[in-house]
């Protein structure tokens, strides 16, 4: 069977959950939801074909899987979110087809990624001021500067500038890899970096930090800068640059946990969430209680209290007993309705999009080709990493996207592009191991 | 750069499996905890969102209904006690900052609708949320209040039993509480010095005076110790234990019969029959009753308080020492409950039988389909003959001895008074009794607290008044 007839199969299990999820919230609460609202989920399959068709056309040789497992994921998202409040997930399939758009239209007129590379610098400047710009021309929402208001639009820059970031990041390495290690010198039994090339490393710390306090988002900066570990590792081997880099990034975040008092809290927050659980660790401690009216297999989906009983305002920006449950908060839901089980099977897409990335990477040629794939697997997997991990208190809770699955449109735009440059990596890679293997056999 | 991926992917792993292990200790291992945790307000706002089953009296008049607050297709519920304080104690009540108690508290269950596993699908399948059943108890307005009337404010409780089903048609405490007031005044009803949210009926312990005689007389005649015709002397005062013991007012009596000792409640007599029973035979007797254990009452079990001898907060029994005299005139420290003394008084008028008390009658589900409650035995305390033999005695109390305030125009009474002194002048004043003797169809318990009353005068009219109202209610209906 053709990789892309197996994409196509692999879209059927999709189909089934989107269907069954529909199916079952209409069961629920048939008295507040019209019969028309099942047509979503038709809707956001025939989208699925019609990108699958994109695809076959464009990247025949590209990996099978990823796409299936990407669609997989909204779908998760589209049925919570059309538990939640229909009118979300029509927002949310109306931004499906604009982040379609622009994957179809990346692999259509960007027909080689490599001119990626020269305009590297143009590029690593434009990740900069989509970084800032919240600062400038947005609003906080729990301190943290995340969204930039352009007309009726709010958008968050940081989804697009974690691609930018990581093409300049794969760029750079991928150019200066053979110095740093072969330049690397041992002081007092630390491996370090030639100073010359420090710079540039010292620079991308710098700008981790600035997010850190002057957008004071702790999630990007975690994100982004795990990213930038991952590809050192990758890209030199040596994991002496990786312990520099975190012991950095540590005593940086720890010297600012004592002087900035937002960080401060998100960290007394996570190492108590429930000595305050009616003030400032209200979300955190609300999210743990979701999570245990879950158990095993879930309430059932639609069945979970999510709303105030008795309270009228619109759902969810109020009457939300939980906060933000269609964004920071989609995973307790999940596990509150769909159960551990439910949890466990959102990490495990997250994991197996993640070895489909790793894998693209390894068959891949040329040294920018593999970083940029480890690149962006690493900085999406992360990214799910730091949101689930915030929620469930495995690390401080901060406001980054579940990609995929949380409302919000930059965050499916910025991710439909990932997965585009991801396709197109691995389309590459496959190809020259498909022609290797036929011209073997001829 | 490969060997370097392969360990990036695993380094993820380690952290995804990171992810599982918290979510399945929040959803799993700690759940429990986090459900009982203070600051988890999730369990309550669940129960406000479920339609409780309404309460009704015997007659169908609606005790308490949960009624929608707010509009629309999220409403809460909020509990409602039509008829005020009148069954403030035996129903209690159900608050979601409060919690529950009493008979809602006994009967949530059915109250709340857990249904079976495969109902409540077919239910979420129709598209219906969550209904309770409703409850219908035994208790009769108009006997409640009687018996409110009757006690006047004055402390104390009423307790009215079906000897032959044992359902409670009765039961007051007094003071009483309006169970509307709960979310409003808790706080300063629970401060409250004279305990209205405490029910005196299953919850206070007396000393029952003379009429625990009656739980002597079982023992004496039932046991063949002794016969309504055996005789000791009635003069006062005797010394019992070494202590002496005078009867009420210091009247002297001569050589009588059981008959006339009950009649006229001799305390020297029945303190003589209590020494010659015996320790053992007389607690074989009370436990028969119930005595020594919480009644078998649909009630929360923290409601309910076991009648017995106490040393502090210790039942004694037969091995302890006791002066058994005093027991059997129902003093030493024999505390008893209201609740109690009624299931005596009902034994006595269902030929010895003891029927399980029961304050629910049937449960009536949403569709309608109502299930009714057998009676069930509790145990056989003594003989018919036992029975009927004391029936004719408790019925002389009533004609011509200590209870004639307890008397019914055109119907035979049996009954038995007691007059418990807590101090100079201070009396526990109690009745027990059932109506009609030949056809008991009700047995009633009655206690004036810390009165300067005896308890015939005091209890009689009391009984009076909440027996009538049963007896009419009943050939009326």
């Amino acid at each position: 069977m053709s990789a892309r007839s197996r994409e196509l199969f692999a879209l059927i299990p999709v189909a089934l959950l989107v269907t069954a999820g529909f199916t079952a919230v209409l069961i629920t609460n048939s008295d507040q939801l019209g019969n028309l609202s099942v047509l979503y989920g038709g809707y956001f399959l025939a989208l699925c074909v019609a990108t699958h068709v994109v695809i076959r056309i464009r990247l025949p040789d590209a990996d099978p899987y990823l796409f299936p497992l990407v669609a997989l994921l909204a779908a998760f998202g589209m049925v919570i979110l059309f538990r939640l409040n229909e009118s979300l997930a029509r927002d949310q399939a109306n931004w499906f087809v604009l982040g379609l758009i622009l994957f179809s239209a990346t692999i259509i007129f960007l027909r080689d990624y490599d001119v990626l590379e020269r305009y590297r610098y143009l590029i690593a400047l434009a990740g900069i001021i989509l970084l800032i710009m919240p600062r400038f021309l947005g609003h906080a929402t729990n301190d943290a500067f995340l969204a930039v208001n352009l007309g009726p639009i709010t958008f968050q820059p940081t989804e697009l500038a974690k691609l930018c970031i990581v093409v300049f990041l794969a760029s750079y390495l991928n150019e200066h890899r053979e110095v740093l290690v072969v330049g690397a010198r041992n002081v007092f039994g630390l491996v370090l970096p030639p100073l010359k090339h420090l710079g540039p490393l010292l620079v991308v710390w710098g700008a981790a930090m600035v997010l850190l306090v002057f957008i004071r988002d702790l999630g990007s900066s975690v994100m982004f800068f795990g990213a930038f570990l991952a590809l050192i590792y990758v890209a030199t081997a040596r994991l002496s640059f990786v312990i520099i880099g975190l012991l950095l990034f540590v005593v940086g975040a720890w010297f600012f946990a004592h002087t900035a008092a937002h960080i401060q809290e998100r960290f007394d927050i996570w190492l108590n969430p429930f000595h305050d659980a009616g003030g400032s660790g209200y979300q955190l401690s609300q999210s743990i209680f979701a999570q245990a009216d879950g158990g095993l297999f879930g309430r059932g989906l639609g069945d979970s209290l999510v709303q105030l009983p008795g309270c009228h305002g619109s759902f969810p920006d109020h009457c939300a007993i939980l906060p933000a449950p269609h964004t920071d908060f989609i995973y307790a839901v999940i596990v509150d309705e769909l159960g551990l089980f439910g949890g466990a099977a959102v990490v495990l897409i997250y994991a197996l999009i993640a070895e489909r990335g790793f894998k693209t990477a390894i068959l891949a040629e040329d040294g920018f080709s593999k970083l940029l794939a480890t690149g962006l697997t690493a900085i999406f997997a992360l990214q799910a990493f730091v949101i689930i991990g915030g929620v469930t208190r495995v690390i401080p809770l901060t406001g980054v996207t579940l990609p995929f699955i949380s409302y919000g449109g930059s965050s499916i735009v910025a991710n439909f592009s990932l997965l585009a440059l991801l396709l197109m990596v691995s389309d590459k890679a496959r190809r020259r191991v498909r022609l290797q293997g036929e011209t073997r056999l001829g | 750069m490969n060997r370097q991926i392969i360990k990036l992917f695993g380094f993820l792993l380690v952290l995804y499996a990171l992810l599982f292990g918290f979510t399945s200790y929040w959803s799993i291992f700690d759940a429990d905890s986090l459900k009982a945790n203070q600051a988890n307000r999730r369990p309550l706002l669940e129960e406000q969102t479920i339609k409780r089953g309404d309460i009704l009296a015997s007659d169908g008049s609606v005790i308490a209904r949960s009624r929608p607050v707010g509009k629309g297709n999220n409403p809460i519920y909020v509990r409602h006690y039509p008829q005020g304080g009148l069954f403030g104690n035996p129903i209690g009540y159900s608050f979601v900052t409060q919690g529950r108690v009493g008979f809602e508290l006994s009967h949530n269950d059915e109250l709340v609708g857990n249904e079976t596993e495969f109902l409540s699908i077919l239910d979420e399948l129709r598209g219906h949320s969550q209904v309770g059943d409703q409850v219908q108890s035994a208790l009769d307005p108009a006997a409640q209040e009687a018996a409110v009337n009757g006690l006047a404010g004055r402390r104390g409780s009423v307790v009215a039993i079906v000897p032959s089903t044992g359902e409670v048609r009765a039961m007051v405490s007094i003071p009483e509480y309006d169970p509307n007031r709960i979310p409003k005044d808790f706080a300063q009803l629970n401060r409250d010095q004279s305990a209205p949210l405490f029910n005196r009926a299953t919850q206070a312990g007396y000393p029952p005076g003379s009429t625990m005689k009656v739980v002597t007389a079982t023992a004496a005649l039932d046991s063949g110790e002794l016969t309504p015709s055996s005789t000791f002397s009635g003069r006062s005062p005797i010394e019992i234990e070494g202590v002496p013991l005078a009867n009420s007012g210091g009247e002297q009596f001569g050589t009588i019969d059981m008959t006339t000792a009950l009649t006229n409640s001799v305390n020297t007599w029945w303190a003589q029959a209590g020494e010659k029973i015996g320790k053992d035979t007389m607690f074989k007797y009370m436990d028969r009753y119930g005595f020594d254990a919480k009644p078998r009452l649909d009630y929360p079990s923290f409601q309910l308080a076991a009648s017995g001898v106490y040393d502090g907060n210790r039942l004694l029994g037969p091995s302890d020492a006791i002066d058994i005299g005093r027991v059997a005139i129902g003093q030493e420290r024999l505390r008893v409950t209201p609740l109690q003394m009624a299931e005596v008084a009902a034994t006595v008028a269902n030929k010895g039988e003891l029927m399980e008390p029961r304050l629910w009658s049937k449960v009536i589900d949403p569709d309608g389909r109502a299930t009714k409650l057998d009676p069930a035995r509790q145990s056989r305390v003594m003989g018919e003959d036992t029975a009927q033999t004391l029936n004719t005695m408790m019925q002389s109390v009533v004609s011509e001895g200590t209870g004639t305030a307890g008397a019914v125009s055109g119907i035979d009474v049996a009954g038995k008074t007691g007059t418990a002194e807590i101090s100079t002048g201070v009396n526990d004043a109690w009745f027990i009794g059932f109506a009609p003797a030949n056809d008991p169809q009700i047995a009633i318990s009655c206690i004036v607290e810390h009165t300067s009353g005896f308890g015939g005068p005091t209890c009689g009219p009391i009984f009076k008044a909440v027996a009538e109202s049963i007896l009419h209610g009943n050939s009326g209906g």
